[in-house]
């Protein structure tokens, strides 16, 4: 892949973007559909813990808690990974062997990005050793908003060869690129220089993941894939915590990329507290009643 | 070019709209003088589901002898409406404007029954913006002599206003406010497939105490807009429909003392620019042509792409159309709903058939649609010209017409080469060339990145064949006053 043509990036009108948006947010979903969707969701989930409180013990109830979501209720799918500092990969590692469970590890000096390229290699190459099967790492965006697009390319690229297998995600934080049309031309470029995924936020800055931004992405992942066949992932994350905005969000998907991207291959949810919501939505289908938060576990 | 899979295993359970708490009448009558009363012929028509075939209802038909009744009960309301202080003719509307919006979502309902649009657009189209304008009337009412200083505002008399089937109480709505709040008084004649929502706000008019025969309600088809046109006793006509019957009431009216507004057909010019956002105008491109099934006077039933981006947009069109939901009306996640009436369908199928004769290359949208009511798939047309009948005249139905241009005074000249002059879009990122466009272009509503966007404040009309005369905003009072 090389660099992006960036003139032929087309623009983006914020307001018709919005209006879109609206209009996925209006779709109805019910009975047979809601459950549906709500079981896809909860596939699609990377729980996270990224605090700087984290601890080897933290870090071992999250990876209990992906595998066992909520006994009471039967064929409720796994969620995809469990997304953590690079120190804990191999703690989460053993944790969740035989489990179909990923381990996706941030890296890069995340959240920031602010350090050496050497830095972010050897941080990344630290995370895939320690066994990651995805790398979630940042763009610095302070190079990115002074112009030096060349500059973010390479060090996208770079990291991208140093994780071999390990599925590539790119965080654009588009919480502090400020405009739809640089969440739209950093989409681009993090796609031409390797990654597998875009995704909107580390969740470390408000606001973190949109529809607005989100939708934008989609429509870049879909030109890529019209231009070169390949298709790239999608992960909103941070602020997404309840069931019925993680449908809308479903819906959006479904009516922008279509059926090949409904599933975790192609779409994640980089979430903490949604898990939990989702559980309470499908045991209300399931019984008619509502049950307190208190029968969830919280881990 | 890698095609996106738009089938998807993900079906949207049926969402429908309940219908439990919508009552209904069997058969309804004229609302004349404050009353429902049965018309003078006896005679009574059905009004039909057009999603299902089922009949909802019957409906009066009113002659010669009710208009003129109607007329008689208006132009006695009219002596006393007239000089009823402006302030209290204002409490009246703001009473129906308040009482439309409680009852919005039975309206809401009854109007995706009875005219087939679906419950999206009539739940958050429809019924709020004719709440809208009865509120931004009331609020003129007694501003008149600020809106034209000095030149001593007076209403005209009686109205006689006939009012299509597209946006039937949104219609209803334009043309009442304005004409009560300036002190007229009026017979208003809905369109016969779709009177229902108009009877419903009889009620509520009945409800608010306005005095009786300041509006009165006339069923009917055409036959019952002439009486109303032919009508003496009659001021002012107030007409929104097709041109062909604009030209006969203009005919008719020759030589009368009688004003009138007349808005007409359309072929809005849809342009879309290279430097436009492209996925943004895309949805602009649907909801310009695909709103309520294209049965929208102003709709952008022509689109200009420049020949640059001409292939991606109508991929992306393409695209977009497949994932439009056509079905029932009243289930809320439907896009495209049902086309008003049998007659309609054949218009509209005998357009498609003469735009493949012609040798334009048509698109439809693969959809499952039901063996009961009237269907029409998002069409497009491909490989027209300016000299393709589908291009020149008015369809009022989900069908596009898609051209190219090169450069920014050829699409100009090309949108203007049209009989219409009711409205265009433009779609660019320049300030400069919107500025350029809307100095240029011979439409009474031009939209910049985006389209078919209403509001009661915004003066609304066209030019040429489109009609004369303005509804909505300031300008709209104008239709309904005379001056010194």
């Amino acid at each position: 892949m090389s660099f992006p043509d960036l003139s032929e990036i087309p623009t983006i009108d914020k307001l018709g973007v919005e209006e879109r948006v609206n209009r996925f947010c209006k779709r109805s979903i019910k009975n047979i559909a809601k459950q549906y969707g709500l079981h896809l969701a909860l596939s699609m989930i990377d729980l996270t813990t990224l605090e700087g409180k984290d601890t080897v013990e933290k870090v071992r109830r999250l990876c209990y808690k992906a595998g066992h979501l909520h006994s009471s209720l039967s064929g409720l799918p796994n969620v995809a990974a469990v997304c953590v500092y690079p120190n804990f990969v191999r703690v989460a590692k053993r944790q969740l062997q035989g489990s179909g469970i990923n381990v996706a590890s941030v890296s890069t000096a995340f959240p920031s990005g602010q350090s050496t390229l050497e830095v972010k290699l050897s941080d990344t190459k630290f995370a895939v050793e320690e066994g990651a099967d995805e790398v979630d790492m940042v763009i610095s965006r302070g190079k990115f908003l002074s112009g030096e697009y060349n500059f973010v390319y390479d060090e996208i690229a770079a990291v991208k060869e140093v994780c071999g297998k390990a599925h590539l995600k790119v965080i654009l934080e588009t919480g502090e690129l400020d405009t739809l049309d640089n969440v739209r031309k950093a989409s681009d470029i993090a796609m031409y220089a390797g990654a597998d995924f875009i995704k909107t936020s580390t969740g470390k800055i408000s606001p973190a993941a949109t529809m607005p931004v989100t939708f934008v992405m989609l429509n870049a992942i879909k030109d890529y894939y019209k231009k070169t066949g390949i298709k790239i992932g999608m992960k909103p994350a941070g602020g997404i915590s309840t069931a019925k905005i993680a449908l809308q969000y479903l819906v959006m998907l479904n009516e922008t990329l279509g059926d090949d991207w409904m599933n975790k291959d192609l779409f994640r949810f980089g979430a903490s507290s949604l898990a939990n919501d989702i559980l309470m939505q499908l045991e209300k289908q399931e019984s008619g009643i509502y049950q307190s938060g208190d029968y969830f576990s919280k881990d | 070019m890698s095609k996106i899979n738009q089938k998807s295993s993900w079906n949207y359970s049926s969402a429908l709209e309940s219908t439990d708490h919508i009552f209904l009448k069997k058969q309804y009558d004229l609302f004349i003088n404050g009353d429902f009363i049965k018309s003078n012929s006896k005679k009574y028509f059905n009004t039909v589901n057009p999603a299902t075939d089922e009949i909802v209802a019957r409906i009066s038909e009113g002659n010669k002898k009710d208009v003129d009744l109607a007329v008689r009960s208006a132009r006695k309301a009219f002596k006393s409406w007239s000089k009823t202080h402006p302030k209290e003719r204002a409490k009246y509307i703001f009473r129906i404007a308040r009482m439309i919006q409680e009852r919005a979502k039975e309206f809401a309902i009854i109007e995706s029954i009875d005219g087939g649009k679906p419950i999206r657009e009539s739940r958050d189209v429809d019924i709020p913006l004719a709440a809208n304008h009865f509120f931004y009337y009331a609020g003129w009412a007694d501003k008149l002599e600020f809106a034209f200083p000095n030149k001593n505002p007076k209403p005209l008399g009686v109205a006689g206003q006939i009012i299509p089937w597209n946006f039937p109480l949104l219609m209803a709505a334009w043309k009442i406010a304005p004409a009560i709040a300036c002190g007229n008084t009026v017979v208003l004649k809905p369109a016969e497939t779709t009177s229902l929502t108009a009877l419903k706000l009889a009620e509520i008019i009945k409800e608010s105490g306005l005095p009786k025969g300041v509006v009165n309600i006339v069923t009917g088809a055409g036959n019952t807009g002439a009486e109303i046109v032919k009508h003496p006793d009659i001021d002012k006509i107030a007409f929104t429909g097709s041109t062909k019957v604009g030209k006969l009431i203009q005919k008719s009216i020759a030589g009368t003392n009688k004003r009138s507004t007349l808005e007409l057909g359309g072929k809005g010019a849809n342009i879309i620019f290279e430097d436009a956002a492209i996925d943004q105008a895309i949805e602009g491109i649907v909801n310009a042509i695909f709103f309520n099934q294209g049965h929208v006077c102003c709709a952008g039933s022509r689109l200009f792409v420049q020949e640059s981006i001409a292939k991606t947009v109508v991929e992306k069109l393409k695209d977009r159309m497949s994932s439009l939901i056509v079905g029932n009306p009243l289930d809320k996640n439907t896009d495209i709903g049902a086309i008003n009436s049998k007659e309609q369908l054949t218009t509209i199928n005998n357009y498609i058939k003469i735009g493949k004769q012609e040798g334009g290359e048509i698109y439809q949208a693969t959809c499952k649609i039901s063996n009961k009511g009237n269907w029409c798939p998002p069409t497009l047309f491909l490989n027209v010209s300016q000299s393709h009948t589908i291009v020149q005249e008015e369809i009022f139905g989900p069908v596009l017409a898609i051209q190219t241009f090169r450069t920014i005074n050829e699409v100009i000249e090309k949108a203007n080469n049209t009989a219409f002059g009711l409205s265009a879009g433009v779609w660019t990122e320049k300030g400069a060339k919107i500025f350029k466009l809307t100095q240029e272009l011979n439409a009474g509503v031009v939209w910049a990145n985006t389209y078919n966007k209403f509001d009661p404040t915004s003066p609304f009309g066209g030019f040429k064949e489109s009609g004369f005369g303005r509804e909505g905003g300031l300008h709209g009072l104008i239709s309904y006053l005379k001056f010194d």
